[in-house]
């Protein structure tokens, strides 16, 4: 198993902490695990994005070049990295946020409006937990449990009251992808 | 044990904590920044110093003040700030003072860029600064290595009072690992420094810390004093990882992320057939030459791998000594190879027979 997860969006949305979530849950998991951050010189309300490597084997460079699932949080994010995705590969877009379409057809592609739904849930800061939810029930990368125990771990102990919507929106990801599924571009477009 | 997930600059930092270290002294630069600002905070929990200090050129002659007293101190940098350190790394070279210098280092020359690199090597093992000396030089590959390797790098300099150089590079400052930290900490016992100039204590003379010999006679008695210092590190104290290499008939070889990279290639090209070897220099200096020495009676190649134009590669071919071809592939100015771009050049180089 190895799986190359590229999280991108601005500044300010929680990608890199969504990246180190996903990370901690394949650490509690034993799983090999790599996480790291774009540093490059980004202006406040830039883009921002991170590396998640998961595998049964140890991790030689923790930079994904081409990832396995890449999440979209903006618009100039597919811009960049649409291309990198490897064929048959995943492509997450939070559709609240992106309304512009893939252009590749060799990809799954699955739309989810998470902060509309993270908003039904009570809480926008959980949106990215819906994609994230979306994409274990896509991959089988770590479980939700694990998720849920690394929350536990990483939130300060005054946001433990934060867990049990978090657990919704990870399994209103879950949801989505076995009520809706993801397609392949070419065939969404028939 | 806890298993924890941490980043790079801060395993250098609780590295340092749980050696015993209670000085620090730097200036932020990228990719290195976690490190001091990780520091500012844990300092002061266990009582230690943290000071940021006007520049790197006064960070490290605070380090010298503070190693000349005694005291466990280490600084931090990335390349252009090692390159204002050079001089006070030589004057502490030449008062013998144990310290650790961490270069986490970025594409260069000049300002050059803040993305990953390895091509500060020749300033780390070559002497940076002026004069006969050398540095002990580190290099970790993981971020458990890192914690593992800050308590090696004060041991080794108090134990040959000796300035320790431990080199990172963006990545490894920069990425997450997991990494085993025991529970309860036990500060490890740090050998008294009888030399050092903290006071009288009892003594008539006081101790003088000074790398002056204005008496060329005397200036050679310390270089001599100096390099028989530096064989016996040479004899004891020289590291290295080997990896698939008993039957290899090309040896990759390289440090830090490169060496993570070039493992994963080894493995990939035994999975087609090639049969492939890793060695992995832990001390930068002391070089592990022996081993190569050793592996080019078997192998028939060897391919040096860097993030750099080449640098470690003069080394690797000092300790082959022309007895076997060695092969370059690098990235530089901050690139990182691509393990299927190394890979497609182990192949070139294996279907390129003996030519």
């Amino acid at each position: 198993m190895l799986q190359e997860v590229l999280i991108a969006g601005f500044g300010g949305q929680g990608v890199l902490s969504t990246g180190q979530l996903l990370a901690y849950a394949g650490m509690i998991e034993n799983k090999q695990v790599a996480w790291i951050p774009s540093y490059g010189p980004e202006m406040r309300g830039g883009t921002a994005n991170c590396s998640v490597t998961i595998s049964d084997e140890p991790i030689s460079s923790p930079l994904v070049t081409e990832p396995t699932t890449l999440i979209v949080m903006n618009r100039p994010s597919l811009d960049k990295f649409e291309k990198a995705v490897v064929p048959g590969g995943i492509i997450l877009i939070n559709s609240s946020l992106v309304d512009q379409k893939v252009k590749r057809d060799d990809v799954q592609v699955m739309e989810i409006a998470a902060n509309q739904i993270a908003e039904e849930l009570g809480n926008t800061k959980v949106a990215n937990n819906v994609i994230l939810g979306a994409l274990i029930e896509l991959t089988g990368i770590v479980s939700i449990e694990s998720v849920v125990e690394s929350l536990k771990k990483v939130l300060p102990a005054r946001r433990h009251n934060m867990i049990p919507v978090n657990r919704q929106a990870l399994e209103k990801g879950t949801q989505l992808v076995l009520e809706k599924g993801t397609q392949l571009v070419k065939e969404m477009k028939k | 044990m806890s298993k924890v997930l941490m980043k790079g600059n801060e395993a250098i930092g609780e590295g340092a904590i749980r050696a015993g270290c209670r000085h620090f002294f730097g200036y932020p630069i990228t990719p290195q920044s976690e490190l001091p600002h990780y520091l500012a905070k844990r300092m002061p929990e266990v009582g230690g110093v943290f000071l940021q200090a006007e520049s790197e050129t006064s960070s490290i002659n605070m380090v010298y003040g503070a190693a000349g007293t005694g005291f466990r101190v280490l600084t931090s940098s990335s390349s252009p700030g090692l390159s204002l350190m050079q001089e006070g790394i030589s004057y502490l070279a030449g008062a013998e003072l144990p310290c650790v210098i961490v270069n986490v280092m970025r594409g260069g020359p000049g300002l050059g860029s803040i993305a990953p690199a390895q091509s500060d090597y020749f300033q780390a093992v070559k002497g940076g600064g002026h004069g006969d000396y050398k540095l002990i030089v580190l290099a970790p590959a993981s971020v458990q290595e890192i914690i593992d390797l800050m308590q090696v790098a004060f041991d080794l300099g108090d134990k040959y009072r000796t300035p320790v150089m431990l080199v990172g590079d963006g990545i490894l400052g920069q990425m997450m690992e997991p990494v085993e930290l025991a529970d309860e900490v036990t500060l490890p016992e740090i050998t008294a420094k009888p030399w050092a100039a903290g006071g009288l204590k009892g003594r008539e003379t006081p101790n003088i810390i000074n790398s002056l010999y204005i008496v060329p006679e005397d200036c050679e008695k310390l270089n001599h004093r100096l390099f028989a210092k530096y064989e016996a590190i040479a004899t004891e104290e020289t590291r290295w990882e080997e990896y698939r290499l008993a039957d290899a008939e090309i040896v990759l070889t390289g440090f830090g992320t490169a060496a993570r990279i070039a493992k994963s290639v080894v493995d990939k090209a035994r999975a087609e057939g090639i049969k492939a070897g890793l060695i992995r220099p832990i001390t930068l200096w002391p070089f592990p030459s022996k081993v190569y020495a050793k592996a080019a009676e078997q192998a028939q190649r060897f391919l040096c791998v860097e993030m750099s134009m080449g640098q470690m590669i003069e080394d690797v071919k000092l300790a082959v000594n022309g007895k076997k071809p060695v092969h370059f592939y690098g990235r530089s100015g901050g690139m990182v190879p691509l393990a299927k771009d190394v890979l497609a050049e182990v192949k070139k180089i294996m279907a390129g027979g003996d030519e």
